[in-house]
């Protein structure tokens, strides 16, 4: 889907959306075409993902990681090692460079863990702008650190103590704060969700990493990856690494949060477990109960935790280009220490949900098979839940 | 004609406006509500709008927010609330609109759950997420059984307010303000400019109500002079409720609604 000109992937995506935000929504439309492949736009975002957020990425090649499991090789595209820990800077630069154009002086934002949210304040303050930023109530409790980086970066952060308190409620009062100041706010949507441009917008500006593993690969072995692997919450790390690569012949996998287990209700496995349903601007599969009530998730990686999923997935569940797979918790701290025993690399928890499937996939691949992980961010965040974790299943 | 369409041309006969209430369904449960439409209607309203809780409220305020949440807890249900529906019938014919969003409706699927809701006596919907772009199998499903209202915002434009009236049947819901619904606000020259630019590019070819923030006999008096057909109160409503012991509830809201009511009597 190259763009989708009524903003939908088959049935998926579309914007259901309140009469107040069309006009916004199809003056940002408008803008984002308009900029998308301009020169001078690109030139400047080129330079900030350089100089300011570090790009490219390496691609490593784990090779004790690859040893020790004795088959195929395992390589990270580390987007861990950006400006922020994790890829989220790629999407807050392009859209920041993007409002600063569309003459936006008041920057909002929704986060789940924390990750965009610090990605958001530090790309409006090096661009000058000033960011609020929407937090459920419990991820400002179980990410504190996170609220005061974001303090410290010049951001304010507003609590949302509706509904279930987390990411999806961040969402929502970050839409009635658009509706509320619809001329003078920019909404800067960290996932590949939301009403149509957005899951577009962030895939392209997220698609920076499946361009770099594709040329990558072909200087390390001249040919594309035979698997490919990310981990998938609203799914940006993911889009932006398998859209360069869906026309390839790679074996593409996204790996969702199966939390305490699939058949349990705690998990955030939208694509392997939910129904078609709208939600957030946006068509596409959710976890919702018979009645459409959207339930609430569970993830150790608060990163994931998230009851919806980006349309283009849906899409490509449906049409089985991608295969979507689940890694529970268990398995995700397993692998968890598994990377970072072997390799001395912190993955963040959303991250070694990628691991542990990557792990699976190369145990059944040739030695001359290629596996591409990518390491969505690093896991310096989730020390203290794991300490956590282990200290609650070791007893 | 369907019971709204009627409903505006008897106003229009005896030179009166319309009162719509909302009420949220089992806020805070499904007696309360009962005994608030008895109210409504021993005060006069004209159409009522019934809303059906949604776990994920975006167009809302806190005061529906809240409603909505405890609703859902109170375990409303879609065949529960269609049960309130067919009590409230057996009571009345006043016009009756589910409010609710796009969800709801998509998970039964469009057509199934419009012919439910008809057949219990549901007139016609409002689904604040539900844009016009999105709309063609609601519209669809919604034809000869049910209206369907629109929502148009004060900065609609003026060729999309004549493409929101062509798929709109009922009337047609001007939001006054920018913002979600119940924020208490003086009233804008904005809104007053929308009411006439909206009955201007529709020709009167369909009622105009106004709703979101719409909370006195004050405010409806002057949506009515600047030429709306119809004001919509709903948190006002819903604050009242939340306020009031179940055996005050129907008296309360008939005094509260004739109140309302009378500025609409030209």
């Amino acid at each position: 889907m190259k763009y989708p000109k009524d903003g939908r992937f088959g049935e998926f995506g579309g914007k259901y959306i309140p009469e107040t935000l069309v006009p916004a929504i199809e003056e940002l439309e408008e803008n984002y075409l308009k900029f998308k492949n301009d020169r001078k736009f690109k030139t400047e975002l080129d330079y900030y993902l350089k100089v300011y957020a570090g790009r490219p990425t390496p691609l490593y090649y784990a090779k004790n990681l690859s040893d020790k499991i004795g088959c195929g090789k395992i390589y990270l595209k580390r987007e861990d090692l950006l400006h922020g820990g994790a890829h989220k800077i790629n999407n807050t630069l392009g859209q920041a460079i993007l409002a600063k154009r569309m003459n936006k002086k008041r920057i909002i934002a929704e986060t789940g863990a924390g990750q965009h949210g610090v990605a958001t304040a530090m790309a409006c303050a090096a661009l000058g702008m000033k960011a609020e930023v929407y937090m459920g109530y419990k991820d400002t409790i179980r990410q504190k650190l996170n609220v005061f980086r974001m303090n410290m970066l010049g951001c304010k952060v507003h609590p949302v103590k509706s509904g279930s308190k987390t990411l999806k409620d961040a969402i929502n009062d970050a839409i009635r704060d658009w509706i509320t100041n619809v001329e003078s706010t920019y909404y800067l949507l960290g996932s590949a969700v939301g009403p149509h441009p957005y899951p577009v917008m962030v895939r392209d500006f997220q698609s920076v990493i499946g361009k770099e593993i594709k040329s990558q690969m072909k200087k390390i072995n001249n040919k594309s990856p035979d698997s490919v692997i990310a981990c998938v919450g609203g799914g940006s790390n993911a889009i932006g690494t398998f859209y360069p690569l869906v026309d390839t012949s790679a074996e593409i996998i996204g790996v969702e949060a199966a939390g305490q287990g699939l058949k349990s209700k705690y998990h955030s496995a939208t694509l392997s477990a939910g129904s078609k349903g709208v939600l957030h601007g946006m068509m596409t599969y959710l976890l919702q109960d018979k009645e459409g009530q959207v339930t609430e998730t569970h993830s150790i990686s608060a990163g994931l935790d998230y009851p919806g999923v980006g349309p283009e997935h849906s899409y490509y569940k449906d049409t089985k280009r991608v295969k979507y797979h689940s890694a529970t918790d268990v398995e995700v701290i397993d692998a968890f220490l598994m990377l970072t025993r072997t390799e001395g690399i912190i993955p963040a928890l959303e991250s070694a949900h990628a691991i542990a499937e990557a792990i699976k996939v190369a145990k059944k691949s040739k030695p001359s098979e290629s596996i591409v992980v990518t390491l969505s961010g690093r896991g310096d965040k989730d020390v203290e839940e794991v300490q956590n974790y282990l200290s609650k299943n070791t007893q | 004609m369907s019971r709204i369409k009627e409903k505006f041309a008897e106003l229009e006969a005896k030179n009166e406006k319309a009162l719509i209430a909302y009420i949220m369904a089992g806020f805070p449960n499904d007696k309360s509500t009962l005994a608030a439409v008895r109210g409504l209607i021993k005060g006069g309203v004209d159409i009522i709008e019934l809303g059906f809780p949604f776990s994920d409220p975006l167009a809302d305020g806190p005061v529906i927010q809240n409603a909505s949440t405890v609703s859902l807890e109170k375990g409303t249900k879609i065949d529960s609330f269609f049960n309130l529906v067919e009590k409230i019938r057996k009571e009345t014919s006043i016009p009756i609109i589910l409010m609710t969003y796009t969800n709801i409706l998509y998970g039964r699927g469009y057509d199934k759950f419009i012919s439910d809701a008809k057949k219990v006596g549901i007139d016609g919907f409002i689904l604040p997420d539900m844009s016009i772009e999105e709309s063609k199998e609601y519209v669809e499903a919604s034809k000869d059984k049910t209206d369907t209202v629109f929502l148009i915002s004060p900065n609609t434009t003026k060729t999309r307010i004549r493409k929101i009236a062509k798929v709109s049947s009922g009337f047609l819901y001007l939001v006054a303000v920018f913002g979600t619904t119940g924020v208490k606000t003086e009233i804008k020259n904005y809104t007053l400019k929308a009411i006439k630019e909206v009955k201007g590019q529709t020709g009167g070819k369909i009622p105009v109500g106004v709703g979101f923030g719409v909370s006195t006999p004050d405010d409806v008096k002057k949506y009515v002079k600047a030429g709306a057909d119809s004001v919509i109160v709903g948190s006002a409503y819903l604050k009242l409720i939340e306020k009031t012991s179940y055996d005050q509830i129907e008296r309360k809201i008939t005094s509260f609604t004739k109140r309302l009511k009378k500025p609409t009597r030209l």
